[in-house]
């Protein structure tokens, strides 16, 4: 069969299925990283909900998996905007926080990677949390590898900055 | 430098929860239903010729799949043709599994389902909309089926197109036999257009 009319021509993309069959674990992880586990199943799937609104329209297949994880990012951010208006704890005018939800571990550590500006934060959990090396974190970013690098160190040094202040 | 920040933020998170990656696609497929943003849908239904896979669009009935293996590589020639909006929805696709389980079942010799046929093209779809037309328990010819196209001899080129048939079943290929009385080909392989034409009367049970 010859080349057909396509919806979008010159553009070649995967059956949408196939993109939750290959992503939305490893989103799950970064959400749960993110925004906490309460609110990370929500937030995968209205990052797929706008991924599929936007889909047909997209100008390229190159690099869905950055898309996914730029939407990800969007809708997290959302999430700790729209919780930091919920009554919290006070935690020295540190702004925005996510409240404390049941995440295990080092609850007060993970507030403050919440609060970091938004590329950090992502750097800071593919890093840390999916335990990427940056040339990885930076493919899921859209990013180069030195840029990862970058926003990684930077939200290191600000954490660092915030933890010694308070915790030690 | 290596002071424990690293390590507790590997810590911090705990053990993820797992994602229950069904259940997401359901709510998604059911979501993206409700806003009108599935457009593509696919199921599968266990006939007695093997499980079939389903693909219906807004239209119609898209595709009709006897083959299993192909399934992957026939959705993306659905996401390049129809749209890239395609998940799982059985229910989308209840309509056309029940009409072929009556149709099994012996009690309906008449589909009633739209049919989309973004899939056939040029003399293709004279083809095989000429082959739609024939009834249950009758049979013709490539050379009738071509001549009915607009191509008399042309029966050649409407062999291949039976063939390709994407919608086998509901759009009867199995009904279009030699001019010799040999059974000719079939898209699901010839065993199972046997099977139809028993089924049908047409051959002895």
């Amino acid at each position: 069969m010859t080349r057909r009319r396509g919806v979008s021509p010159g553009v070649q993309l995967p059956p949408f299925e196939t993109l939750i069959d290959a992503h939305a674990r490893e989103l799950h992880r970064f959400l749960v990283g993110l925004v906490g586990p309460t609110e990370a199943e929500d937030c995968v799937q209205e990052t797929f909900m706008s991924a599929l609104r936007a889909y047909p329209r997209l100008r390229h297949g190159d690099n869905l998996r950055a898309w996914l994880y730029t939407i990800a990012q969007r809708k997290a951010t959302d999430v700790i905007r729209r919780t930091a208006r919920r009554p919290t704890r006070d935690l020295d005018g540190i702004e925005p926080v996510a409240p404390p939800t049941a995440t295990p571990g080092d609850d007060e550590l993970w507030l403050r990677v919440r609060a970091l500006p938004a590329k950090q934060r992502a750097a800071v959990v593919h890093r840390f949390v999916l335990d990427l090396a940056y040339v990885e974190v930076g493919e899921r970013m859209g990013i180069s590898e030195e840029a990862a690098r970058q926003n990684v160190r930077a939200g290191l040094r600000r954490l660092r900055r915030e933890v010694t202040t308070n915790d030690r | 430098m290596t002071d424990d920040l690293e390590r507790r933020l590997t810590d911090a998170v705990g053990p993820t929860p797992t994602l229950d990656l069904d259940r997401l696609r359901t709510t998604l497929a059911r979501r993206a239903a409700d806003n009108g943003l599935l457009d593509v849908a696919h199921g599968t239904y266990d006939s007695p010729l093997g499980p079939l896979t389903i693909m219906v669009t807004s239209r119609g009935l898209v595709r009709l799949s006897y083959s299993h293996e192909a399934v992957d590589e026939q959705l993306a020639e659905l996401a390049a043709v129809v749209s890239p909006r395609i998940m799982a929805a059985p229910e989308r696709t209840d309509e056309v599994r029940r009409q072929l389980e009556d149709y099994f079942a012996g009690t309906r010799r008449a589909f009633d389902v739209p049919i989309d046929w973004r899939l056939v093209r040029g003399f293709a779809g004279a083809v095989l909309r000429a082959t739609a037309q024939i009834r249950f328990g009758a049979v013709s010819s490539y050379r009738e089926i071509a001549t009915e196209a607009g191509s008399p001899n042309a029966y050649r080129a409407a062999g291949n197109a039976l063939g390709s048939n994407p919608i086998p079943i509901v759009v009867p290929c199995h009904r279009v036999l030699h001019a010799g009385g040999g059974l000719g080909g079939y898209t699901g392989g010839i065993e199972r257009k046997r099977f139809l034409l028993r089924l049908e009367g047409v051959l002895p049970g």
